[in-house]
């Protein structure tokens, strides 16, 4: 799943965005709340939110790797490392 | 915040200067009471914080308590510039022999207080100075050294003032300067300061302004005064452009994006960082621009608090073009407001480019929000651009002064 900002967009893997737990440790994680979780438990990005990204990579640290990219479309769409 | 004159009189007689036996009252038959006690002609006055009083029928003569009861009932009907009043201000008709002006104001240039007297009172400061300026003394003075006698004599000397009415006048502009320094005011005047026949002096009418920002230092005084914590006592009621600037701040706790007041100028400023939101407007205007508003961002508002604001800016009708300034910033992120003030263009359908005048927000994070302005193509500023010259340069764009 990705969901494109005006300045940021994140992008997540089908599998791991499924994944409840990793949807609730990014929930945990995010400090501007780009994150939420579905009915289902499954990873939700909240769209209002994106272009409020602080660059801060915890959401990074919290997903394995290769899993979730952020995404900065300022910047000739450099991914977050 | 400013006294009304009834309070400013009551500062004026705690810190030991002279006042006349006044009283005052929110009621007519009170205001009758208080004339007896006087027992003899008096003035009315009308309560209200803003000028023009005599001329709007706010103070009338009377020469019996009966007439003072008449007159107060009149007058506490009475609006005035759109102001009812407090109440009325009961005073004696003080037989005054001459008037003299006092005051002591904040010099914000010099970052000191100003003793100001002249021997020609009862009228505006500014015209005896215009008309007369060989009869007003000046003088700064510490605000933090204690304050010598011979600092106020100087001022009153310097208008010709001699012999015993100068001795006279030395303590009451003293103290005058002295409560004006531990109230932490910003004006305090007393005009006129009547000379009696008996060669005496008294206050009889007084105006002060206290800084808003130093209300909690003297909270007694102004419960003394019960002055509410509630009352603001600005000069004018917030405007529909200012209270929607309030609500955008209100919304999201991040940060600072608000304070907004309203002008009728064709720049809108995004501005910000401590007295720098200040320092740029006084340099926009210096420039001959035309500010459409003053604002203050700081603390690291959130893109979508910053966008908030930049949108109500550059809604404003007249506003032709905003200019994005702050000093370096720490605490703030440069990224962070550039996303905002350029998302505002975005979502109004302007481009970015055209809409910004300027962008000069040097600190945190400016690679990143240099980055995001080049991608929109906004004109902006590093740190080797002084406020003034980015102040100058957005009033260049604009076409300097509006119509
Ligand atoms: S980088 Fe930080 S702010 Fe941005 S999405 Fe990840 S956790 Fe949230």
């Amino acid at each position: 799943m990705r969901k494109d900002g005006t300045f940021i967009a994140v992008a997540v893997e089908d599998g791991a965005a499924a994944d409840a737990e990793l949807a609730r440790k990014l929930t945990e994680a995010c400090p501007v709340d780009i994150f939420a979780q579905g009915a289902g438990g499954e990873l939700e990005i909240v769209q209002d939110n994106l272009d409020e990204c602080v660059l801060c990579r915890l959401c990074l640290d919290a997903s394995p790797p290769n899993t979730l990219s952020v995404i900065k479309l300022y910047d000739g769409d450099a991914v977050l490392a | 915040m400013r006294f009304f004159e009834y309070e400013a009189r009551e500062v004026v007689k705690r810190a030991g200067i002279p006042v006349t036996d006044y009283g005052f009252t929110t009621d007519a038959a009170e205001a009758r009471e208080i004339a007896q006690r006087i027992d003899g002609p008096t003035v009315i006055k009308s309560q209200v914080l803003s000028g023009g009083r005599m001329k709007a029928g706010g103070v009338k003569f009377a020469d019996t308590p009966e007439e003072a009861e008449s007159h107060a009932r009149e007058i506490l009907q009475l609006e005035i510039a759109g102001h009812m009043p407090r109440g009325v201000l009961v005073d004696p008709k003080a037989e005054v022999e001459q008037e003299y002006y006092a005051g002591v104001v904040w010099d914000g240039i010099r970052k000191q207080p100003v003793m100001i007297f002249s021997p020609v009172g009862g009228i505006d400061i500014e015209q005896v100075a215009e008309e007369q300026p060989e009869k007003v003394g000046r003088r700064h003075f510490s605000n933090i050294l204690p304050l010598s006698d011979f600092e106020a004599k100087e001022v009153i000397a310097a208008t010709g003032v001699t012999g015993s009415a100068l001795n006279k006048l030395v303590p009451i502009v003293k103290r005058l300067a002295q409560l004006f320094v531990e109230n932490d005011m910003v004006l305090a005047e007393i005009n006129p300061l009547g000379r009696l026949a008996d060669g005496s002096f008294v206050a009889l009418d007084a105006h002060m302004d206290i800084e808003n920002e130093a209300r909690g230092r003297h909270k007694k005084l102004l419960a003394d005064l019960g002055v509410g914590d509630e009352e603001t006592r600005q000069a004018r009621e917030a405007t529909p452009f200012e209270l929607a600037g309030e609500e955008v701040d209100s919304q999201d706790h991040r940060g600072v994006a608000g304070n907004v007041t309203e002008f009728d100028g064709n720049l809108g400023l995004v501005i910000g960082a401590g007295g720098g939101s200040l320092t740029l407007f006084d340099a926009v205007r210096a420039h001959g621009g035309k500010p459409a508003n003053y604002c203050e961002i700081g603390g690291n508002p959130s893109v979508s608090k910053t966008c908030g604001l930049a949108k109500l800016v550059l809604q404003k009708p007249g506003v032709e073009q905003i200019a994005v300034m702050m000093s370096i910033v720490s605490n703030t992120r440069v990224d962070i407001v550039a996303r905002g003030v350029i998302k505002a263009c975005l979502e109004l359908g302007h481009d970015p480019g055209e809409k910004i005048a300027i962008f000069r927000i040097p600190g945190a994070w400016e690679e990143e929000g240099f980055k995001i302005l080049e991608k929109y193509g906004v004109d902006y500023a590093d740190r080797s651009v002084s406020l003034n010259e980015a102040a100058r340069r957005a009033v260049e764009k604009i076409g300097g002064a509006s119509a």
